[in-house]
């Protein structure tokens, strides 16, 4: 029997977009606003989620040719790595720092170390849960 | 950043770029790339020679943990430089011998990137001024031994023989761990050279021998003094290269270095004199005792191995009597004890390292290392033959090699012990000699063994695997390295004694002048040459008269060593661990639960009303609103509806109400960021839910009986209880100052409105770090557990 999925498919594929433009919103507004690296990067995941529940796996790993495992793994490097990086400027493991800049578009922008470490912290969660969901529903 | 620093995190960044390099490289072999980093850090190293020899000392730092006396301090002075020398120095040797050693079909991506791990915490471990820098390196060279003898990973033999290392020198680690803390309780700071400055006013600290002795637990552990000593003639099932560069050169001297590094502490007082010099004079003549009696030649070296390392501990033993004595002439004599393990050090790693790159090419060109199958190869490996004559006769400390000189100036040092005016050791003082000599003599002996038994006798082609050849050139330069060393040493000792020795028995002996002698080979007809006189005599009827004699070793019983005990530990350990998990570990989640709860009624609960925090007060409370009143009911009719559901779906679905009521809670009190994380994270795990609902087994009616209800209930209304009276109590127990007034500067400090954020980001980083890595733990297991089926099916188990 094949099922017809024809709404779930177009609502889910406007519905990716944006959740994903919402999470990446909710993680760069983070530092002043609700948001950050854990609820961004959950967001977005939950976009590749539903594009994983709506379209075939095989659909999804052509359109977004990632490893996710490698994805989380890149995201710990990164998280620790930004973290360890202030000591070779004399600095405590762990500091950052912020400054304000003018930006051609933006105008006066912040921007704060705090957005790399938080970077990783998000790759980490998009990876560990679409792997964890992918494994899970992946069948024999 | 300085130069050292860089020295020491340079061969873990080339180990991180080995993946990524090793596929681009085709058939040339990876080793010789990773010969440029020892290479490399040997030439830095030696840079330093001319200024630590005059007596500087370089010191850098980077800020770590500042706020927790922990900083990536490192000290270069004497004694760090001789061993970071021997690292670097045997490094190179050992991988230029390892290119032609291990076969294209071993990974040596694997290999090559486990032994610059190594490096680099070994690296880490003699320069780290501070102590707990210095056990994280410390114990990075235990995780990378363990792979590295593990290497050969289905061998079962290998396998053991890393699990037993890794639990012996863990298990000091840890002891050793606890040392640090304790020396940073009585002084206040982790740093090395400060607790040295400042020891003098502690000796007479509760935990000052406490510490003492845990320190040396770690030592002796590393260091395979006895009785530790048995997990290291089974690390031989390592490469051989790592045995000559692990397990005789460089790791098992790191608790050497630890004893030397706290020789200025902790030396001057009988404990550490007394432990110290019998520890290493047990070992000393344990060891040689058992070497003796093997076969297999690499197990000969092995425990020659854990012969020689005690040796030098008691030296170091002796050395530190001259603390006691303080600057003067006594302090020099039993300082040269010093001086002599310093020596000994250096001179052990040529020899032993050339010994095991023997012992390799034998193995390697014959196929066998068993020396009742060897014999008469001196006909066809002339030149392996030459450089086993040099580092064995080297070891047994006969002239013309480097080994000579260290064990005159030992035997000069234990008869100085022997007739110490302190410690009382005028009563057993003789043993010290006694037990050097007799060991000396057994030394001597298997000297010979690995000698005569090899390259004399008949050739029995038959017994052998493969025809002797000698091997490629490039397996013997480093071999022939270090027997040019060897026999440099001996002719122009004092080039060596005057830039590096010296130097670093100012580390050891700080204060002690006058310690460090002009080496000369030739020291007149006194007390140690007749002593080295009469080994080679009776050493050598006790070679001719071996098989007389060996029934000695009859004698004790085979169940009798430490290895039937180790062995025995562990079965019983196992059969007890398994009878206690077995008795709960059901594979029932209710009785989990059950566990679960119980224990944290009776944890949380219990310490609650002793402790008499118990306390509730509700006249402070601002009054509750309408909506408040409905949403909490709404959540506690959909917690008691998920009791009586008949479906499954129907209790997904509730739960999902709990959460999501929840979340509105969070946003009613105002903390969006949890409300918002609670709303997806609660979206997720439905949809998890979901997707494996058809997976599930069917949902069936719970079967219990009306007792184990009752009880169920019980924990679960007790469990409700203390988590409500906890949280009604936690609020009038106001023992410290809220902290919430730094994290108003929210914005100041960290640039950051949302104060959620920046605690999570910049105050309390640390912990979000941890998290995201437990996070990606927990994703790794999830996706082993589901995806890697059936492992045990396809591991092959050779023996």
């Amino acid at each position: 029997m094949k099922i017809n999925d024809v709404i779930l498919k177009t609502v889910s594929q406007a519905g990716v977009l944006i959740i994903l433009t919402f999470g990446v919103y909710l993680f760069l507004s983070g530092h002043n606003q609700p948001g950050g690296g854990f609820i961004g990067g959950l967001v977005l995941a939950t976009a590749f989620v539903l594009m994983f529940l709506t379209f075939d796996s095989e659909t999804v790993n052509k359109a977004i040719p990632f490893d996710f495992k490698k994805i989380s793994a890149l995201g710990v490097l990164l998280a620790f790595s930004s973290s360890a990086l202030p000591m070779f400027f004399g600095q405590p493991f762990m500091s950052q720092s912020f400054g304000y800049f003018d930006l051609p578009i933006f105008g006066k922008t912040e921007l704060a170390t705090v957005t790399i470490f938080e970077s990783g912290v998000a790759l980490t969660v998009i990876g560990v849960v679409v792997n964890i969901i992918t494994s899970i529903s992946e069948d024999e | 950043m300085h130069l050292l620093i860089f020295a020491i995190l340079f061969p873990f960044l080339a180990a991180a770029l080995i993946p990524l390099i090793h596929r681009r490289l085709g058939p040339l072999n990876i080793g010789w790339l990773v010969l440029a980093v020892p290479f490399i850090l040997f030439g830095i190293f030696a840079w330093q020679i001319p200024g630590i020899s005059s007596g500087d000392t370089i010191a850098a730092a980077l800020n770590w943990i500042p706020s927790l006396g922990i900083n990536f301090s490192i000290y270069l002075d004497g004694l760090s430089l001789i061993l970071a020398l021997l690292i670097t120095g045997m490094g190179t040797l050992v991988i230029l011998y390892s290119i032609y050693y291990l076969s294209p079909t071993d990974s040596l991506p694997h290999f090559y990137a486990y032994l610059l791990l190594f490096m680099g915490a070994m690296l880490g471990v003699v320069l780290s001024d501070n102590l707990l820098v210095l056990y994280v390196f410390w114990e990075l060279t235990s995780i990378s031994s363990f792979l590295l003898i593990a290497f050969w990973f289905h061998r079962k033999n290998s396998r053991y023989g890393a699990q037993k290392s890794l639990l012996i020198t863990v298990f000091g680690g840890f002891g050793m761990l606890a040392g640090f803390l304790m020396l940073h309780t009585m002084t206040g700071t982790f740093s090395v050279r400060e607790i040295v400055s400042t020891i003098g006013q502690y000796s007479d600290h509760a935990l000052f021998y406490p510490a003492m002795f845990l320190v040396l637990l770690g030592a002796f552990t590393k260091s395979a003094q006895f009785p530790f000593h048995i997990w290291l003639p089974d690390a031989m099932e390592a490469p051989t290269p790592v045995s000559a560069y692990l397990h005789s050169a460089t790791m098992v001297k790191a608790g050497i270095y630890l004893v030397a590094r706290f020789t200025p502490i902790f030396g001057g007082t009988s404990a550490w004199f007394w432990t110290v010099t019998l520890v290493g004079l047990v070992t000393l003549f344990w060891g040689s005792f058992c070497a003796v009696r093997q076969t297999d030649l690499k197990a000969l070296l092995a425990y020659s191995t854990v012969s020689q390392l005690g040796l030098i501990m008691s030296l170091f033993g002796m050395g530190s009597a001259a603390l006691h004595f303080g600057d003067g002439e006594a302090g020099a004599v039993y300082g040269l004890a010093t001086f002599a393990a310093l020596f000994h050090l250096v001179n052990h790693s040529t020899f032993k390292g050339a010994l095991f790159m023997v012992v390799g090419i034998v193995d390697h060109q014959v196929g066998t290392r068993d020396i009742r199958r060897l014999g008469g190869l001196m006909a066809f490996l002339p030149i392996t033959f030459t450089f086993a004559v040099i580092g064995s006769f080297s070891m047994a400390g006969l002239p013309l090699f480097n080994g000579f000189l260290s064990k005159e100036m030992f035997f000069t040092a234990s008869v100085n012990a022997a007739s110490l005016p302190a410690f009382s050791a005028e009563t057993w003082g003789w043993l010290i000699p006694v037990i050097a000599w007799t060991a000396s003599v057994l030394t001597f002996v298997y000297c010979m063994i690995i000698v005569f038994k090899t390259f004399f006798g008949k050739h029995e082609p038959k017994k052998l695997d493969k025809k002797p050849v000698e091997p490629p050139f490039g397996m013997l330069v480093s071999p022939a390295i270090l027997s040019i060393l060897i026999v440099g040493v001996f002719f122009v000792p004092n080039l060596l004694g005057d830039h590096l020795l010296r130097p670093a028995l100012n580390g050891v002996l700080p204060g002690i002048t006058g310690a460090a002698p002009h080496i000369s080979a030739w020291h007149g007809f006194n007390t140690e040459l007749w002593m080295t006189i009469g080994i080679i005599v009776v050493g050598f009827l006790l070679y001719k008269y071996l098989r007389i004699w060996k029934k000695v070793y009859a004698i004790i019983p085979e169940g009798w060593t430490f290895n039937a005990l180790y062995n025995k530990f562990l079965e019983a350990l196992e059969e007890n661990s398994n009878w206690l998990t077995s008795k709960y570990m059901t594979g029932y989640l209710p009785h989990y639960f059950a566990y679960i709860f119980g224990f944290f009624i009776l944890a949380a609960g219990g310490t609650l009303l002793l402790t008499g925090a118990l306390s509730i007060d509700f006249t402070t409370d601002t009054p509750i609103p309408s909506y408040e009143v409905i949403l909490a009911v709404v959540m506690a009719i959909a917690a008691i509806a998920i009791l009586f559901v008949k479906s499954r779906l129907t209790s997904v679905l509730l739960n999902g109400v709990l959460g999501y009521s929840i979340a509105i809670f969070f946003v009613l009190f105002r903390a969006p960021d949890l409300a918002l994380t609670q709303l997806v994270i609660e979206t997720v795990t439905t949809a998890l839910f979901l997707l494996c609902f058809y997976f599930l087994p069917e949902w069936k009616p719970e079967k219990a009986s009306k007792n184990l209800k009752i009880r169920n209930a019980i924990i679960a209304v007790a469990g409700g209880l203390t988590v409500t009276l906890i949280a009604l109590s936690v609020r009038a127990g106001n023992l410290y100052d809220s902290i919430s007034s730094y994290y108003e500067d929210a914005y100041e400090l960290a640039g950051g409105k949302n104060i959620v954020n920046a605690i999570l980001g910049d105050f309390r980083g640390f912990d979000t770090m941890l998290e995201t890595l437990v996070l990606f733990i927990a994703g790794l297991g999830v996706y082993t557990l589901i995806r890697i089926k059936g492992g045990k099916e396809t591991r092959k188990n050779e023996d």
